[in-house]
């Protein structure tokens, strides 16, 4: 188990280097360097700028000094807004994006699984039928379609929410809806897939000629095997619902990290673009780090495959 | 040296001879006559995308206790679905059982609920599956797999439970049980898998053991090994057994009585030696000409020519008549009744029929 | 006793053998289809997935003929008739710069479908060779390449896209560019376990001890078999990257006013969104939401279609 938690630790490290190196030379390859005097207005930023990125330095010491302040979790400062920085815009916004994506993620694990259990259980019957086109209609709708269309029906026309900000649990029921309604989906068919699979394993027949209650049944021999594979998609879902709170945040306004990263986008402010870019990055990977150690203690096979090495 | 050699071969076919015919265990004590099971007329179809398989058309036959009944026959025949059937493991639907009783203790359990059946299920009846690699679940501790039935069924406390699973763990051969509790299925070879399987099956101490190809999966050597157990283990316990396998070899190893299913009928059923050696079914003096033995020549081998009939319109009559070299025009129109050849031989057969005899002379 | 009652009513001329007719045992045997043909089947009895080729099918014409058959143009501004309600004139009604919807869905259906398209047949191609080759050789190039792909495949695809995007700059071209730069790693994948498990069939060995080469072994033996789940891998990039493409146009990384994606179309109506102007949404909404869904239920037919464990 140590060495597949160090294997997975470095293969951490390794993506989240090539990212940052990514990022930092397809920024220099734009054309007209994005550092450039003219382009910003501002002579305490640009001091700022030519303090961070050491632009009075050759490139490859410039990278050096970028990977140093990565290093120390500095993502550089902003070149639209003055005293700003990557920092502390992620200060501000941060908390807020990842307390909607953490609702999301929870919303979408706890019903997806449920959904997907009851329609396996179900098979080719009514619930299966319903939570299938549930499923295959909530991996089809877009997220953004679907949170415009809530705020035109549920906020506008019927008055229900409130059409947008973050400020209380009220609030937060329509972007969280518009935002777990896609990984709910697909938690649901994956969980439905997997557990199809594994009724028919044998270790299920042997389960049930043991005269176990149904309950157990499901929930000790089929469900935790069921759910390995949900487990290993969590980090593209997390990355899924972490661009996902880009454009939510745009459309009901929550000012979140996303809502500044859109915002950077659209005026072009690079060190923010990249910075943020850096971070997310490191934070996806992060999270795909402690989903396979996840996966690792889940799965007695990988342990002591990693301990033992005989099997 | 040439001849010693083949000495030693013929020394071999004996011993194989021999122990076609070995009644098992020395001090075994006469085959009782008291019923543990009674299967009548067992009807079971499967609705499928292609239509309806009736996979059981009417199975019947008594166990004794104490006894090992196998029942053979090519896949497909119908075997597990008894077995599954038995054991109330027939998913309902697809499946469906329509017509026939399974008596056990006095209770038919196709009429029992979910409920009632579990029960019975791995405390009076319980099951041995054919791959011990999947067998196991791979996600949980074989402590846990081994006691988790134990403590359902008797409401006994973990410590008490872990005693009575380190006693199967010796009793199956499994050495250092204690540790062993701790271990997941992957760190087992396949025999030791197949025995931890044995053990899980017998922990509740059930009257009836149903054995679903328990060796096919198993290396030779350790087939011998695992049928010395189930030996062993009968000797201690008094379970009875049905064995489902297409091996014959296993079959004259360990059975006591033969069923022997083709297409979802049992076409001929008796004691082992009478089976072996008074066949009287063609096909299962097919099935027993299509095993490769020692002392024979080559040419004496026979496989059976032709499939079985397909179950989604299974002939009216003997569903053999295609493949049968004494096949008649009656065999295609009328299904035989079944001729009692001796207390314990029994066979659906129209040669058994005096008119046939005119026809083969 | 009954049995005997029974057999005596069986007349004795039944008792003869009986002629061999070596038909019954061959008519047994059900008609055995070809790969293909019982794949196409059993798709044809999905009802969800063939109504979503239909649907396909139709959009494609009308991404094609639709904005022909229009009277107004893509880009044709007409402020005086800005923000006007569906009508005989404009059936999807006109946005803020007076320009026809109708012509304009029809529009974005060619970029969508055509970013979808291309983008599935370019991961196709680089998947293909990459995990062809990735799975054929095996061993160290095998470790290897697979390392790379693990690697790509930490990578949050999305973000890669944005930057590469703001750094390339907003185009079809630069999007479809994007988007594959980052989606090929899926295909090399399946494509790699598909030849690794068909590589040690016997047939392939079979031919290899003729004395085959290795390109051909990958053409002839190779190729066909591993269709089934490539294809199905390819219907499902199709929605996805019409979605990445919607996404980006909804970031403002999009195809640029005066013409329209989808994406475009409905980003663009959001600010007038309280206006009640809800045919700006829906229309593009709709579509969007319907491809994806069309192209999903199809994928999804295809791989029940295609799985051979089904067949029965």
């Amino acid at each position: 188990m140590a060495v597949y938690i160090v294997k997975r630790f470095f293969m951490m490290i390794a993506t989240i280097l090539i990212i940052a190196t990514l990022t930092f030379f397809l920024m220099h390859s734009i054309p007209g360097s994005p550092f450039d005097e003219e382009r910003t207005t501002n002579p305490t930023i640009q001091a700022n700028l030519e303090k961070f990125y050491k632009l009075d330095q050759p490139v490859a010491v410039q990278y050096v000094y970028y990977l140093k302040s990565i290093v120390t979790f500095d993502f550089g400062p902003s070149i639209k807004k003055p005293n700003e920085t990557v920092n502390s815009l992620l200060a501000r916004g941060f908390p807020i994006s990842f307390e909607l994506g953490m609702i999301t993620i929870l919303v979408a694990v706890i019903s997806g699984i449920i959904l997907g259990t009851f329609a396996a259980l179900r098979h080719n019957g009514f619930i299966d039928y319903m939570a299938m086109t549930f499923a295959v209609v909530g991996i089809s709708v877009p997220n953004f379609v679907l949170a415009t269309l809530l705020i035109q029906q549920v906020a506008v026309t019927w008055q229900l929410l409130p059409p947008a900000t973050w400020s209380s649990p009220l609030h937060m029921i329509l972007p969280t809806l518009a935002l777990a309604t896609g990984p709910t989906a697909i938690i649901a068919r994956l969980t439905r897939a997997s557990m199809l699979e594994v009724l028919t394993q044998d270790y299920m027949k042997m389960a049930r000629a043991k005269g176990l209650t149904p309950f157990r049944v499901v929930v000790r021999h089929a469900l935790r095997n069921a759910l390995m594979p949900v487990v290993t998609i969590m980090g593209t879902m997390l990355a899924g619902i972490l661009t996902g709170t880009f454009v939510i945040e745009k459309i009901f306004a929550i000012p979140g990290m996303g809502k500044y990263f859109v915002e950077s986008i659209n005026n072009r402010d690079y060190p923010v673009i990249m910075g943020s870019t850096v971070f997310y990055s490191a934070f996806l990977v992060f999270m795909l780090f402690l989903v396979d150690i996840v996966y690792g203690f889940l799965d007695p096979r990988i342990k002591l495959h990693r301990k033992d090495g005989d099997v | 040296m040439n001849e010693h050699q083949s000495d030693n071969a013929k020394a071999l076919v004996c011993n194989r001879q021999e122990d076609l015919v070995r009644q098992k265990g020395k001090n075994r004590k006469a085959v009782s006559t008291e019923k543990v099971l009674t299967v009548e007329e067992l009807h079971v179809s499967f609705k499928t995308f292609g239509g309806e398989v009736q996979a059981l058309r009417g199975v019947s036959f008594d166990l004794y206790k104490g006894e090992t009944l196998a029942i053979v026959g090519e896949s497909g025949c119908g075997k597990s679905v008894t077995a599954n059937t038995i054991m109330g493991l027939i998913p309902q639907p697809p499946g469906r059982i329509k017509n026939g009783k399974v008596l056990f203790k006095g209770k038919d359990l196709t009429k029992l609920s979910k409920a009632g059946l579990r029960k019975i299920q791995g405390v009076d009846i319980s099951m041995i599956f054919q791959d011990p690699m999947t067998a196991l679940n791979p996600t949980l501790q074989i402590g846990e797999q081994l006691t988790e039935g134990y403590r359902t069924h008797h409401k006994v406390s973990k410590a008490d439970a872990r005693k009575k699973a380190i006693e199967m763990l010796e009793l199956v051969g499994i050495p250092s049980p204690e540790e062993r509790l701790k271990q997941y299925p992957h760190q087992f070879s396949g025999g030791m898998r197949q025995r931890i399987v044995i053990a899980i099956a017998l922990i509740c101490e059930p009257e009836l053991l149903i054995a679903d190809e328990p060796t096919t999966a198993l290396d030779v050597t350790i087939q011998a090994q695992i049928l010395e157990l189930f030996d062993e283990i009968q000797e201690k316990t008094g379970v009875s057994i049905i064995l489902i396998t297409h091996d014959l070899g296993v079959v004259a190893k360990i059975a006591d009585r033969i069923a022997v299913m083709y297409a979802g009928k049992v076409i001929e059923i008796g004691e082992k030696r009478e089976i072996f050696y008074t066949p009287q079914h063609p096909y299962t003096k097919g099935l027993l000409n299509s095993v490769p033995r020692l002392d024979l020549k080559e040419e004496e081998l026979q496989p059976i020519e032709g499939t079985p009939p397909d179950l989604f319109a299974p002939p009216e009559g003997c569903p053999f008549t295609a493949r049968c070299p004494f096949a008649m025009d009656v065999c295609d129109r009328v299904y035989p009744e079944t001729t009692q050849l001796t207390k314990d031989h029994a066979v659906n057969c129209w040669l058994q029929d005096e008119r046939s005899k005119l026809v083969f002379t | 006793m009954v049995q005997k009652d029974e057999r005596v009513t069986i007349p004795d001329e039944w008792f003869k053998p009986k002629e061999k007719d070596s038909d019954i045992a061959e008519s047994v045997v059900r008609p055995s289809l070809s790969y293909w043909k019982d794949a196409w089947h059993r798709l044809r009895k999905n009802k969800l997935a063939i109504s979503g080729l239909v649907f396909l099918i139709v959009l494609t014409l009308f991404a094609i003929f639709g904005p022909v058959f229009s009277p107004h143009s893509v880009t044709g501004t007409d402020y005086p008739n800005q923000n006007k309600a569906p009508s005989a004139e404009h059936w999807f009604g006109t946005d803020e710069a007076g320009r026809d919807v109708f012509t304009r869905t029809w529009y974005g259906a060619r970029i969508s479908l055509f970013v979808g398209v291309m983008a599935a047949l370019i991961d196709f191609f680089i998947g293909i060779i990459y995990g062809g080759i990735s799975g054929y050789k095996g061993g160290r190039t095998d470790t290897l390449m697979m390392r790379i792909i693990e690697i790509l495949y930490g990578l949050p695809h999305l973000l890669v896209v944005i930057l590469l995007m703001v750094v390339m700059g907003a185009s079809l071209t630069t999007i479809i560019i994007a988007l594959t730069i980052t989606g090929w790693v899926g295909m090399a994948r399946i494509v790699r376990g598909q030849v690794l498990q068909i590589k040690n069939y016997e047939f392939v060995t079979a031919s290899k001890s003729f004395g085959a080469k290795t390109p051909r072994i990958i053409r002839k033996n190779l190729l066909p078999n591993t269709m089934g789940p490539i294809i199905v891998q390819m219907t499902l990039t199709v929605p996805s990257a019409i979605f990445a493409e919607a996404f980006l146009s909804f970031l403002g990384l999009g195809i640029q006013v005066p013409f329209a994606s989808w994406g475009v179309m409905a980003n663009d109506a959001l600010p007038v969104i309280l206006s009640g102007y809800w045919w700006r949404l829906f229309f593009p909404a709709f579509f969007i939401s319907m491809t994806m869904f069309a192209f999903n239920v199809l994928g999804d037919g295809m791989q029940d279609a295609l799985d051979p464990k089904l067949r029965g």
